[in-house]
């Protein structure tokens, strides 16, 4: 049979899946524990029990300067930011791109600037955006918004303008005005899309929010990373960016579900 | 029979193409017009025209002796051959839509009585076309032949003065396609529509319209084979019209007349 054909059943899927993850994680053990034959004071890939030690420590004891649990609230100002982020870039996205794709003048207008933003690589504007906004928190939200927005507008104006000729010329003998295609016929079938580019933006998001709390923050996972760095704490910076990884997945996942709850119609229905 | 849509010495070019050329046409008021030639020779484009897709090059078209205006408007409903209905809403809310369009400016959505007064409208369309029974599906849970059922109810909802229809059946099967014919035939009597339908089915041509034009180039240069446009070439009044059941195949027309420009063929080799 030819591996094109093979199809896997979902109940192997799981373990088919899990298996290069168990392989990794092996490997990483057996590599650890022949480090730690060999010195035992070894920090460069800590044990397991290093590991949770250190963020046990993090997670429940209060930081003895500012009487935070470290964790949560490196957890909580990240979450924030990124939640800001990419709530404010998701509305501009859906209202620019919506705008831009179903009337032509405007795209004419204004689709060159969004292009030529978008090619500019938003860590170069980091610099202009801590100067001009301030080491706060505003500069880490505008990194996002500016670093994923344009990619979205794009995304969608692109979905929204490919939608079938034959539907918007069908809504207008229906009697409606550009206002109404947009809200009725564009809107409707872009919002699929919109979960799914925002879904896309989650990685690139991530990365900038990482780089401008690398940069300037006094909390956040970022942060935390990039200041225990300095003490070579993997067994810090190991836990940390797995959590990272999780909380991206559960993001992932979640939108995904939803749009697929909201959006029946988009995604095959009943199949 | 008053005539509804007047084509006026009409010429389409893209660039130094030219698609159509000279066209003059008058469509008589429930009329059902099957437009058929080969691939290229305007056929589309002429339906274009109509739907206001497209403005002609040159020559004007009047709709009740009224300039037409080259953009899409309440007063020509369309059915294209794939994509007319909108995916993202139920059978009956894509029938609706029409009716909340001309209703409800700013939201187009309506509310409480008038919105249950909308729907009475859109189910007594849908069951006209057979999809009483299909109010809630979605239109990827149905066949290409009910989604065109759809797309022929939305359109009929608005009452237009003429109903364009590009190659409706073409991507259906036989026996869906012929259900489809005694439909519009249906349709076309009990709503005086006036249709016009481009179609490549010779046979559909003939077994429902009331005319046909086929539409050709009356000259051909072969060294520049654009510059030339097609125009039509046969009009042909069928007189039809005892009851088509939707059975019984193909009449042969009784008449057939080759209209006085239609007959040049000299020079075609």
């Amino acid at each position: 049979m030819r591996w094109v054909n093979r199809h896997v059943r979902r109940s192997n899927r799981f373990a088919l899946g899990a298996l290069p993850v168990l392989v990794l994680v092996l490997l990483y053990l057996v590599v650890a524990a022949q480090r730690h034959a060999v010195d035992p004071n070894d920090k460069i890939l800590p044990l397991p029990d290093a590991m949770v030690r250190a963020i046990a420590t993090l997670i429940s004891q209060p930081d003895p300067l500012s009487g935070r649990l470290i964790f949560w609230a490196d957890t909580l100002a990240s979450l924030q930011r990124l939640g800001l982020g990419l709530g404010i870039a998701t509305a501009a996205a859906l209202l620019v791109g919506l705008v831009l794709g179903v009337l032509p003048p405007v795209r004419a207008t204004f689709g060159p600037l969004v292009t030529g933003i978008a090619v500019i690589p938003p860590i170069a504007l980091l610099p202009m955006l801590f100067i001009a906004l301030g080491l706060g928190e505003t500069a880490k939200v505008a990194l996002i918004v500016i670093g994923i927005t344009p990619v979205m507008v794009r995304d969608i104006a692109a979905h929204v303008a490919a939608l079938p000729r034959e539907q918007i010329l069908k809504a207008q003998t229906l009697g409606a005005s550009s206002w109404q295609i947009m809200i009725r016929v564009a809107l409707p079938q872009a919002l699929p899309r919109l979960f799914h580019a925002l879904r896309l933006s989650l990685g690139p998001a991530w990365v900038f929010l990482i780089s401008a709390e690398a940069i300037a923050a006094d909390v956040g996972l970022g942060y935390r990373i990039f200041l225990v760095r300095r003490y070579l704490a993997m067994d810090v910076i190991i836990p940390y960016v797995a959590w990272i990884a999780l909380l991206a997945i559960v993001m992932d996942s979640a939108l995904t579900l939803l749009s697929e709850r909201l959006f029946p119609w988009a995604h095959g229905g009943a199949r | 029979m008053s005539t509804i849509l007047s084509l006026r010495d009409i010429w389409v070019e893209y660039g130094d193409k030219i698609v159509l050329e000279r066209v003059n046409l008058d469509i008589a008021a429930g009329s059902f017009v099957s437009i058929i030639g080969p691939s290229g020779a305007g056929k589309s484009s002429l339906l274009r025209l109509v739907l206001g897709q497209e403005a002609p090059t040159r020559g004007r078209l009047l709709l009740d002796d009224q300039p037409l205006t080259p953009e899409c408007g309440p007063d020509r409903g369309v059915v294209f051959q794939r994509y007319s209905v909108f995916p993202h809403l139920s059978v009956l809310r894509n029938t609706v839509f029409g009716l909340e369009c001309a209703q409800a400016p700013l939201t187009a959505r309506l509310f409480g009585a008038r919105r249950r007064a909308a729907e009475q409208e859109a189910i007594a369309m849908l069951e006209a076309v057979g999809l009483g029974d299909s109010l809630h599906l979605m239109p990827a849970q149905m066949s290409g032949g009910m989604q065109q059922r759809l797309a022929i109810a939305q359109a009929l909802i608005k009452r237009p003065r003429i109903l364009l229809l590009d190659e409706p059946f073409g991507a259906l099967d036989p026996g869906i396609r012929a259900d489809m014919h005694a439909l519009i035939t249906r349709l076309w009597r009990d709503y005086q529509l006036t249709i016009i339908m481009v179609t490549h089915d010779l046979r559909e041509a003939f077994s429902l319209g009331t005319r046909v034009l086929a539409l050709d180039k009356r000259r051909h240069d072969p060294h520049a084979p654009h510059r030339f446009g097609a125009t039509a070439v046969y009009d042909l009044p069928i007189t039809r019209r005892p009851p088509l059941t939707g059975d019984e195949p193909e009449k042969a027309p009784n008449i057939i007349t080759i209209d006085d420009l239609g007959n040049n063929w000299e020079g075609q080799a």
